[in-house]
């Protein structure tokens, strides 16, 4: 006789399909109760210190795609981070032993909060989002990401930054002992970032703290990373100890390094190659190797959001 | 046995699977057996075959320095072996380039080799690869005469180019291409070197 083995995951278990695909709507209501319940600002982001941990009290966002995301390998095995090294698999590899706890972060220059905050309570005050982006490297190469982190537009209203303040300036962990690529000058450290005022503070932008609902691996940025999803890929700065309200345009990595190959806006581009590659098409990563190329959107597919923030500017010229 | 015939029957079959063991390792990586092509498996395919014929020209430039110094002549018998794995790990990177990486659209790779001058540089070196290839057996070297030596001096051409457009197409970091320049820089060095000690011993 066959004496059957009771399933593992009794079906009282399963999620209904109809629930699953409701799932977004659930915890937006979950949300909005709690922050109605909480009664005022007391929505708080938390992020554990133990690697991928999950994150709780995450919110949906509209501006999530509908695409699948990538596999949690692809997303965490293939970087550019060169802190860990030049090699895509470098990060992987080198960023494993790095502990990004305590984490300090100084705000400075023309704002009326300044100073240095633990990592903790600079996130404290704002909501965990999830935020499903496309993510476009300069490389011509794609991926999607479910980033969850917290909108950089809040953050900015929350520093209040004075009328002088046109630009914000983001910097990385410059500690050449944690961080083996920064003994050998790839780049001059420390890596350098900025946005105007106007894009950081669009409801794109958002400061990661997470991907796949868990906390950001030390790879992908840990523990906070900046997202453009409308730029490349290298304008998303990683490992962020300092953030500047500036009058003047920052220097940026990138930009000083290849002037002609890297410009400040690194807006997604299709129509604009790099002088080395084209930029029209793009390899999604994942898909078959027989696939082929992607058309490159404009603005990576963001420009309903974006677009707007450029107007009357020559865009082949601010590239 | 003498030794002609010992590099012909044992030594050449066993160089042409050592020669032949990168691609198999590509493949057994492809399916997953070995190890894997990574997130990006295009842009490993393409890089481990680029790779891979970068170091068989200098593998092949190596071995006139590698016979004056040590007196084996028996080493220019696995030369043209070493020329043809050139050439057939820069046809699969070609060949990876035209049908995974473009999808074999025209227009686009008629851009780039236009446009985009360390393609054109890599194409370039194809090509007169491609013409060694052809011109390899015997039979062309006899019909060709005093041309075919000519023709083959390109092979310092493709060792030159082959650098090049590694070193181009290298975003930031090009400390492996620098390695491979010096490793270029030390075989041809050799042979001006060895012209000039020649033409002071015969005046």
């Amino acid at each position: 006789m066959l004496i059957r083995k009771p399933a593992d995951i009794r079906p009282s278990e399963i999620t209904s399909k109809e629930n699953y695909l409701t799932r977004r709507d659930f915890i937006r209501a979950g949300s909005i109760a709690g922050a109605l319940a909480a009664a005022g600002p007391a929505v708080s982001a938390v992020v554990p210190a133990k690697r991928r941990a999950m994150l709780e009290g995450i919110g949906a966002s509209n501006f999530s795609t509908a695409e699948a995301p990538n596999s949690y390998t692809d997303v965490t095995t293939y970087n550019n981070y060169y802190e860990f090294g030049t090699g895509k698999g470098d990060p992987h590899v080198y960023a494993e032993d790095f502990n990004p706890r305590p984490w300090k972060i100084t705000v400075e220059g023309h704002a009326e909060k300044t100073g240095t905050f633990d990592f903790d309570d600079f996130i404290k005050p704002f909501d965990l989002e999830e935020r499903i982006y496309r993510m476009r490297c300069v490389e011509a190469w794609s991926m999607v990401i479910p980033w969850v982190g917290i909108s950089l537009a809040e953050v900015i209203k929350y520093l209040q930054p004075t009328s002088k303040a046109k630009y914000v300036a983001f910097q990385t962990l410059h500690d050449p002992v944690r961080m083996v690529g920064q003994r050998r000058r790839s780049i001059d450290w420390p890596y350098r970032e900025g946005l105007t005022i106007a894009e950081a503070t669009n409801p794109l932008a958002i400061l990661a703290v997470g991907i796949f609902g868990e906390v950001l691996p030390n790879q992908n940025g840990a523990p906070i990373r900046l997202v453009v999803p409308w730029k490349y890929g290298f304008k998303g700065i990683k490992g962020i100890v300092r953030m500047r309200f500036t009058e003047r345009r920052p220097k940026t990595s990138w930009n000083m390094d290849q002037p002609r190959e890297y410009g400040f806006y690194a807006n997604v581009n299709p129509e604009v190659d790099h002088p080395r590659w084209s930029q029209a098409r793009e390899r999604r990563i994942g898909a078959s190797i027989f696939a082929s190329k992607q058309p490159t959107l404009m603005f990576n597919g963001y420009g309903e959001q974006v677009a707007h923030l450029y107007d009357g500017l020559n865009l082949r010229k601010n590239f | 046995m003498d030794t002609l015939r010992q590099v012909r029957l044992i030594w050449k079959p066993f160089a042409l699977l050592l020669c032949l063991a990168p691609a198999l390792l590509l493949v057994s990586d492809a399916f997953e057996i070995t190890g894997t092509l990574g997130a990006n498996p295009i842009e490993s395919i393409l890089d481990r075959f680029g790779n891979w014929g970068i170091r068989f020209i200098m593998i092949t430039l190596a071995v006139t320095p590698l016979r004056r110094v040590t007196g084996w002549n028996w080493l220019t018998r696995f030369r043209r072996m070493f020329g043809l794995f050139t050439f057939f790990y820069i046809l699969m990177h070609f060949l990876t380039y035209l049908i995974l990486d473009q999808g074999l659209l025209l227009a686009a790779i008629i851009e780039d080799i236009v446009e985009r001058p360390f393609i054109t540089i890599g194409f370039t070196a194809f090509l007169l690869l491609l013409a060694m290839a052809m011109t390899s057996t015997n039979g062309m070297r006899r019909r060709m005469g005093r041309r075919w030596q000519q023709l083959h001096y390109a092979a310092y051409a493709v060792g030159i180019l082959g650098v090049w457009h590694y070193w181009w197409q290298v975003k930031k970091d090009t400390s492996d291409a620098k390695i491979y320049a010096i490793i270029l820089a030390v075989l041809l060095g050799f042979r001006l070197w060895h012209y000039w000690r020649q033409r002071r011993k015969r005046s």
